[in-house]
């Protein structure tokens, strides 16, 4: 909006005019007025943690950081260094928001799908379920699972809803894959040399996206197969041995109530996503594709869905990155996530606004980064939408 | 395709219009039309039977309404005395109990205020007025100045503090947000770098980010001697985290706005501030009124978060209440009661989001024909 009035020609250098836009010096006035009320408080917070006895700065680090974690993916001790911990504590950020997306993305298309079932008795019990979660606190709804997955009876008694799969107040056991030496780096090392070639195998025969596809997965059971078949790779399904179960993967129950809460909240929201998304897409274009003489999953493949798209994306980035954040309330229920860390660090060493700065700084970064990947795709899809 | 002819129908108004045969026949289809809808039709009743059967045995019948713990223990239902027991615990928290009655009416007072807001016939400029002097009022009330007892807000909890820290939050917000949009859309560049920072980062970080900074950094920051409230620093907080989203939706209301609406004021010699105040921020604002209210109702339902700061919300008495010695454990009654007060609430503000979505709707549809209307005539 452009300053209307006598302030227009407000005092002030045409170069500091070009630099700054309108009234440039009201604003180094108000920027060194906001710098000035940042710098006294960083004066009186020095001051204050000088007396008594904090040294600001990063230093504390690389001290042992003398608390245990209840679950780590890498190595870790008391003796491991706070640097260490933190690093801990955003894996652990990392897993549940990565793991959680992933199935709230298949839960909740299911669910936005469903809601346009043509049986009134599953749309309307799809509506009834995104109301109930998206009205209620999200923390109730982990205090919630939190408390289910507790009263799980003990692991001599465990359930077997499904063989191989055990719930117990101890965690929740479900069968997994186990790599021997060296398989993993195998597999990890042809995926990237796969995807790597692919493109370029694809630009110089000019292939197909189903010829591609169907390439990439022959290639994948074969990997699979030849592993499995040298004893490289197994399935280890978890059993009950006396008082115990062993093998498998386990998820601990905070783990389990975190991402169930998290999945389960999401996919509310992105069941309205979706819903909303393939309701943007005018009634006409199902018809004119219809009388075309499309079939129905054609004309949902090829018309609807990729202009839905255009109207999904965007919400999607927004709520991938509200799991990411929501994640942090895992501090109410006992997961040691990244801000649970975070505070115990805090606590620990009086370092208050350093853990804090970097627990601020690893939140941004994840957000810029997902917004950054979620926007590059969505120009792509959007322009291939357009039909250029 | 039946997929979305089924849903066309039920978006059209003719649907309204279908007999009542002919309604039988959309839904008789729609549960045994095939066999999928079939399969469905018997997994819901399966549903029915084995989860929402059990729930509503355990929340009805199988209930005791009234007596002890121990009458709870001897029946295998919800023991819903525990609620009737702990009711004052769980609405007020620590509150001095002979003065519940402060706590009630600084709720009334809220309560009333946000009601009248939501009459579009009450959306007038000493609106602003009212909810200064009603907030203020309440908070009086609150804080015992009636009974010139002061009641210090750590003994402040339950329902009145989830009330008035998402009540309040919202209030400090708004002025807030409206100067951070403005700003961010300003050619200041300076003031709009300022203002997308603080935007982006709140916007960035968990609102538990922002309420450890309020607990843990701000007091340290303060001079010797000086101290705020934690309740102070906690909705100050939660201010400052919603003035960022909700500048962002003020954003959107004034890119609503045609180019035109600027050029003819300024053609006209209107100043800035009065362009603002006459022309773009009535029409602006208005326009994503049902952004606010979906804003609001998030607000409520997060306002619990400050249980990891330690304060004593409405979700974190209940939880408490059933940590009680002599009525252990009855985790499961605690929150179904603090969910249904939850989902009321937030539910009845959503179906009012939604009625005002479509009565703005017409109105401006109206608006336009009128406009039309005297053009031509």
């Amino acid at each position: 909006m452009t300053a209307i009035g006598p302030d227009a020609t407000a005092p002030g250098s045409p170069l500091l005019k070009n630099l700054l836009g309108e009234r440039p010096l009201t604003q180094i006035f108000l920027f060194v007025g906001v710098l000035a009320a940042f710098g006294f408080l960083g004066q009186t917070m020095a001051t204050n943690m000088g007396r008594v006895g904090i040294t600001p700065g990063f230093a504390f680090l690389s001290r042992p950081s003398n608390f245990e974690i209840g679950e780590t993916l890498i190595a870790y001790s008391s003796q491991s260094s706070f640097a260490r911990a933190i690093l801990v504590g955003l894996l652990n950020t990392l897993l549940v928001s990565a793991v959680g997306c992933i199935l709230a993305t298949i839960l909740g298309v299911s669910l936005g799908l469903a809601r346009m079932s043509e049986n009134p008795l599953l749309s309307g019990s799809v509506r009834a379920y995104v109301e109930l979660i998206r009205n209620t606190p999200l923390l109730l709804q982990l205090f919630f699972w939190s408390a289910t997955f507790h009263a799980l009876p003990a692991a001599r008694k465990a359930f077997e809803p499904v063989a191989g799969v055990y719930l117990s107040n101890r965690g929740i056991y479900i069968p997994a894959f186990r790599f021997e030496s060296g398989a993993a780096e195998a597999i990890a090392l042809i995926s990237l040399a796969a995807a790597l070639l692919l493109p370029l195998l694809r630009r110089r025969f000019a292939l197909s996206g189903r010829i591609v596809a169907t390439l990439s997965l022959a290639g994948f059971f074969l990997v699979i197969f030849t592993l499995a078949s040298t004893g490289n790779l197994r399935a280890e399904i978890p059993s009950l041995k006396g008082f115990n179960i062993t093998g498998g993967l386990s998820l601990t129950p905070e783990f389990a109530a975190l991402l169930v809460g998290l999945v389960v909240n999401a996919s509310a929201l992105i069941a309205e996503i979706v819903r909303s998304g393939i309701q943007s897409v005018p009634q006409g274009q199902w018809e004119a594709a219809r009388s075309l003489g499309l079939h129905r999953g054609l004309i949902f493949r090829k018309i609807v869905l990729p202009q839905a798209m255009r109207v999904i994306t965007p919400l999607m980035t927004s709520s991938y990155l509200s799991l990411t954040k929501n994640s942090s309330l895992a501090v109410a229920i006992g997961y040691p996530d990244l801000v649970s860390i975070i505070n115990t660090a805090a606590n620990q060493t009086g370092q208050a606004l350093e853990t804090i700065l970097i627990m601020a700084a690893v939140y941004l970064t994840i957000s810029f980064a997902v917004s950054f990947a979620m926007n590059r795709y969505n120009t792509r899809y959007a322009l291939k939408g357009l039909g250029r | 395709m039946t997929m979305a002819l089924s849903e066309s129908i039920r978006r059209s108004p003719e649907r309204n219009r279908l007999t009542g045969s002919a309604r039988w026949a959309l839904w008789r289809r729609g549960l045994f039309g095939s066999p999928v809808n079939l399969a469905i039709t018997l997994g819901f009743v399966a549903f029915v039977l084995f989860v929402v059967a059990p729930f509503l045995r355990w929340a009805l019948i199988d209930a005791t309404w009234s007596g002890t713990a121990k009458d709870c223990a001897e029946r295998s239902g919800a023991c819903w005395a525990f609620i009737a027991e702990k009711s004052r615990f769980i609405l007020f928290g620590l509150y001095p109990n002979d003065r519940d009655w402060q706590a009630a009416i600084a709720v009334a007072l809220v309560g009333s205020l946000v009601v009248a807001t939501g009459m579009p016939r009450f959306w007038n400029r000493r609106l602003v007025l009212v909810w200064i002097v009603v907030l203020g009022a309440a908070l009086a009330v609150m804080s015992g100045a009636l009974t010139r007892q002061l009641v210090p807000t750590d003994k402040w909890g339950g329902f009145p503090l989830t009330v008035l820290l998402s009540v309040i939050g919202f209030a400090g917000a708004f002025p807030l947000g409206i100067a951070l949009a403005l700003a961010r859309r300003s050619k200041m560049r300076l003031l709009r770098w300022m203002a997308v920072a603080f935007i982006e980062v709140m916007r960035g970080v968990p609102l538990i980010a922002v309420l450890y900074v309020s607990t843990l950094i701000f007091p340290l920051m303060l001079p010797a001697g000086a101290a705020i409230d934690k309740l102070a620093r906690a909705q100050i907080a939660i201010i400052l985290f919603v003035a960022a989203y909700m500048a962002e939706i003020v954003r959107a209301g004034l890119q609503s706005l045609p180019a035109g609406q600027y050029e003819a004021s300024r053609s006209l010699g209107l100043s800035w501030a009065t362009t603002m105040r006459l022309v773009v921020l009535p029409q602006a604002l208005r326009a994503v009124i049902p952004a606010f209210v979906n804003l609001g109702i998030g607000l409520f339902l997060d306002t619990t978060l400050v249980i990891v700061i330690g304060l004593f919300d409405f979700l974190n008495t209940a939880r408490v209440a059933a940590t009680d010695v002599n009525w252990n454990g009855f985790y499961s009654e605690a929150y179904t009661f603090a969910a249904l007060i939850y989902f009321s609430l937030s539910y009845a503000a959503s179906r009012y989001s939604l009625w005002l979505e479509s009565r703005l709707r017409v109105g401006h549809a109206n608006r336009e024909g009128t406009r039309h209307r005297t053009r031509s005539a």
